[in-house]
């Protein structure tokens, strides 16, 4: 049988980087394929070469056994090939319909393509209101708006880029038997992904990329996942060590009862979420991003204050809902945000400069007003030093550094200063194996240390190894903690998609207004 | 009666202007650009229609002469910000300055010098009509022009494929233009015929609504425009309301000074400016409106790219 798609050698260099090195597979028809790698492996490369957004240096592709040249999206959509990328290109303010018709090369006739949609929803399991505000939908059903509009042009091959990273569990595997319905009636799956568990349930083949070149190909469901693992990283994973939680009993981060309208139009109202989080514990707050998380983060960072109700916050047993970021990083609390260029530092600025940012007052750096460089030069230093920072000195620029090296540097920033809370969003996200299991290796160390450390991640696997806690973000309100050892993934990603058992299908939709109309 | 016929007649007129140079503003704020300059090309617009008109030319080739004029001058704004990506609010406020002085330059002739008015179109039987003909349909003919522009616009905006790329533009370039639309050339069309729609509604003022050339005309018009938009929450019947309303208090206001009753005639002269945003202000507080209709790219550079 003639492979529907296939690559031989195909080499593409950026300055600096050798992306993708003499790259070859071939997806048959029919095939669900994986591609496995770590981030930065040079599989996002790839799928823009197939998808004609980047073209190889060298190298051919052959579609359907005939040799092609794919200069542009639009050249590879007339082929049949699909794309559904890990970041959505969606629109908040028009309907599911009009999100679809205006990226499908069809005649703009919006009734007959939301009765397209309703058809092709209903046949591959993935229901869909054509008429509802993008706004209103769940992660899980955007991505469906995603996978329609693909499908609409009736692809032969259709390419999915990390698809499960912001679907919960349950909603991962409802995706999968959409995908298997997809695949059974012909059509190619190229499966992007660096888990190696969801991979072994569903696809047919894995081609391994490691360092931009083909480490090589497996059957992945008789494969070990170790062995997986050895091709996919070149060494066995690297484990984290715990030692039991001694949590200190009186709380030191405290939150009561707190109530919250979000500022962001398109942001989560808090609802009643309390917690405690104690010395020597690391707490984790679970969900699907969007459920209230960047609200919760920004008001335990003081990013944003309470105007009343000042109890509703505590920091050792004292208010700080009035208190400003700085102040509460002067009584101890640091804070990790979750967007590393913009918010974690200053990408134009040096590493010496970006550690003046949140350690000037604990860390002695500003006397009279003016910034002694000598210091922050010191301290940036030791930073570099501890928390093994790739990088060519405390003069280089945030923005050169890698996402792993930038992150070491943030959380290495803040442990520096030994704080006494540490609250961090999203901690590994976009990080290759290695440096994720040293940050999460570092967080524990930090709270058994003696501080609270407070995790908010969409990666349950990374909550389930490093917490001694976790409670369930949803809609804005949170849920009970539920002490690690007595919580199965399962429990938690029915919680994550809103706690009845019925919602582990179908994800349940926002609130029921908003349909089209100007 | 006279009086009140007086009244709804002056207050379209006074409002079609700004109904041209708002629509125009909207067109382009929709797709994601800030155009601070609508005062400077409204400038521009009346200086040349006024300049054609005067040298004789019938109202249609000097209202075409403004649009161009509008649309050139836009052109200076295109390539400051969507090209070289120039900061849109100076880029913006450049253009109005420029407006200002190179359209008192190129009118420092006329000096107050009238031309004929723009006879009012004469349409059979409907202009015959007692009251409702009058009230309807006894207006020159760029009245006419810049109620229909305003249906066409609405229509373009939520009913055709062209209004749906132009608003998702305006919500996140990045995405259309990862699912392949040119976000700077469909941007250029959206700022260019937000300058013809200034220069037309510049043109409107000085071919047909005075009708003579006087320095900065305009009078804060421009300003007005840009208000309308932002106060009606990019919505078009919104825009429509608010240039009504201004030109209705304004006419309110004319006529109260001429009877010579009401406060000082400067408080009466910035009534129809407070009147207008303020009840804009007041129906554009809903969050949800204004979350659905706001052009999140607004006024941000945006440079294609991975």
């Amino acid at each position: 049988m003639t492979p529907r798609l296939e690559l031989r050698g195909i080499t593409k260099t950026f300055p600096g980087v050798l992306a993708n090195d003499n790259v070859s597979l071939a997806v048959m028809p029919g095939e669900i394929h994986a591609v496995l790698g770590e981030n930065g492996a040079g599989k996002s490369t790839l799928m823009k070469i197939i998808y004609g957004a980047l073209s190889a240096d060298e190298g051919e592709i052959r579609w359907n056994g005939e040799l092609v040249r794919i200069p542009s999206p639009t050249a590879a959509r007339h082929l049949g090939i699909g794309m559904v990328y890990q970041h959505f290109s969606l629109f908040e303010t028009v309907s599911v319909a009009e999100n679809i018709a205006v990226a499908v090369d069809e005649p703009f006739d919006l009734p007959a393509i939301s009765a397209r949609v309703r058809e092709l929803s209903e046949r591959y399991g993935m229901p869909l209101d054509p008429d509802r505000l993008l706004h209103h939908l769940s992660v899980g059903e955007r991505q469906r708006v995603e996978i329609v509009r693909c499908l609409l042009q009736r692809p032969t091959l259709l390419v999915l880029d990390e698809p499960t990273s912001v679907l919960t569990p349950q909603a991962a595997r409802s995706l999968f038997e959409t995908l298997r319905v997809i695949a059974a009636e012909g059509c190619s799956l190229l499966y992007i992904s660096h888990k190696l568990e969801e991979i072994r349930e569903l696809c047919d083949t894995a081609t391994i990329l490691r360092a931009g070149a083909v480490a090589g190909t497996a059957d992945p469901k008789t494969t070990s996942p170790a062995k997986l693992a050895a091709l996919m990283v070149g060494s066995a994973l690297p484990e984290t060590h715990r030692e039991p939680a001694r949590p200190d009993p009186t709380p030191r981060l405290e939150v009561r009862g707190l109530d919250a309208a979000a500022e962001d139009p398109f942001g989560t109202d808090l609802e009643d979420v309390s917690l405690a989080v104690h010395a020597g514990e690391i707490v984790g707050i679970a969900g699907v991003s969007g459920n209230g998380q960047a609200e919760l983060a920004a008001l335990l960072s003081g990013e944003r204050t309470l105007s009343a109700d000042d109890d509703a916050l505590r920091l050792d047993g004292e208010p700080i809902g009035r208190l400003d970021a700085g102040a509460r990083r002067r009584r101890g609390l640091a804070f990790i945000p979750e967007d590393r260029l913009g918010r974690g530092v200053v990408p134009l600025m040096s590493l010496r400069e970006n550690v003046v940012l949140t350690a000037h007052a604990r860390g002695g750096m500003v006397r009279g007003g003016m910034v002694r460089r000598d210091r922050a030069d010191a301290y940036a230093r030791r930073v570099i030093d501890r928390f093994d920072v790739r990088c060519t000195g405390t003069g280089a620029v945030a923005r050169a550094l890698s996402g792993g090296n930038l992150q070491k540097f943030i959380v290495g920033r803040e442990m520096e200063l030994a704080p006494r809370v540490l609250v961090v969003s999203q901690p590994t996200w976009g990080l290759d194996v290695a440096a994720a299991a040293f940050i999460r290796q570092s967080l524990i160390d930090l709270s058994r240390a003696g501080a609270a450390v407070l995790v908010i991640s969409e990666e349950l696997d990374e909550l389930l190894e490093i917490c001694d806690r976790i409670a369930v973000l949803y809609r804005g309100r949170l849920s009970e903690g539920r002490n690690r050892g007595e919580v199965t993934v399962e429990e938690l990603g029915l919680m994550m998609a809103g706690g009845s058992a019925a919602a582990g299908a179908t994800e349940p939709a926002g609130p029921a207004a908003g349909r089209t109309g100007s | 009666m006279e009086i009140a016929i007086a009244i709804i007649t002056g207050t379209v007129v006074a409002a079609t202007p700004l109904l041209f140079a708002a629509m125009g503003e909207l067109v382009a704020e929709r797709s994601g650009v800030l155009n601070l300059g609508v005062e400077g090309m409204m400038l521009i617009g009346a200086v040349t229609a006024f300049h054609v008109a005067f040298a004789g030319y019938p109202l249609a080739v000097a209202a075409g002469a403004g649009v161009l004029a509008g649309a050139a001058s836009s052109l200076v704004f295109g390539v400051l910000a969507l090209n070289l990506l120039a900061n849109q609010y100076a880029a913006g406020i450049a253009l109005t300055i420029l407006g200002g002085g190179l359209s008192a330059f190129l009118g420092r002739e006329f000096g107050a010098a009238p031309i004929d008015p723009v006879e009012a179109l004469h349409i059979p039987v409907l202009s015959d009509i007692p009251v409702v003909g009058r009230i309807l349909f006894d207006y020159d003919p760029l009245v006419y022009v810049a109620f229909i522009l305003f249906g066409l616009i609405w229509w373009m905006l939520f009913r055709t494929k062209a209004g749906l790329v132009l608003r998702i533009i305006g919500e996140n370039p990045q995405a259309a233009h990862d699912i392949g639309f040119k976000v700077i050339p469909i941007r250029y069309l959206a700022v260019l015929f937000g300058g013809a729609m200034a220069g037309l509604g510049g043109a409107y003022l000085a071919i047909a609504y005075t009708p003579l050339w006087v320095e900065n005309m305009t009078a804060g018009r421009g300003w007005i425009a840009l208000a309308l938009v932002v106060f009606a929450s990019w919505r078009p019947l919104r825009v429509l309301l608010g240039a009504i309303l201004f030109g209705g208090v304004n006419i309110l206001q004319l006529h109260a000074q001429g009877q010579g009753i009401g406060p000082a005639s400067e408080f009466l002269s910035a009534l129809p400016y407070l009147a207008t945003i303020l009840v804009l202000v007041l129906i554009s507080r809903n969050r949800q409106t204004q979350k659905v209709n706001f052009p999140a790219s607004l006024a941000k550079p945006f440079r294609p790219g991975h």
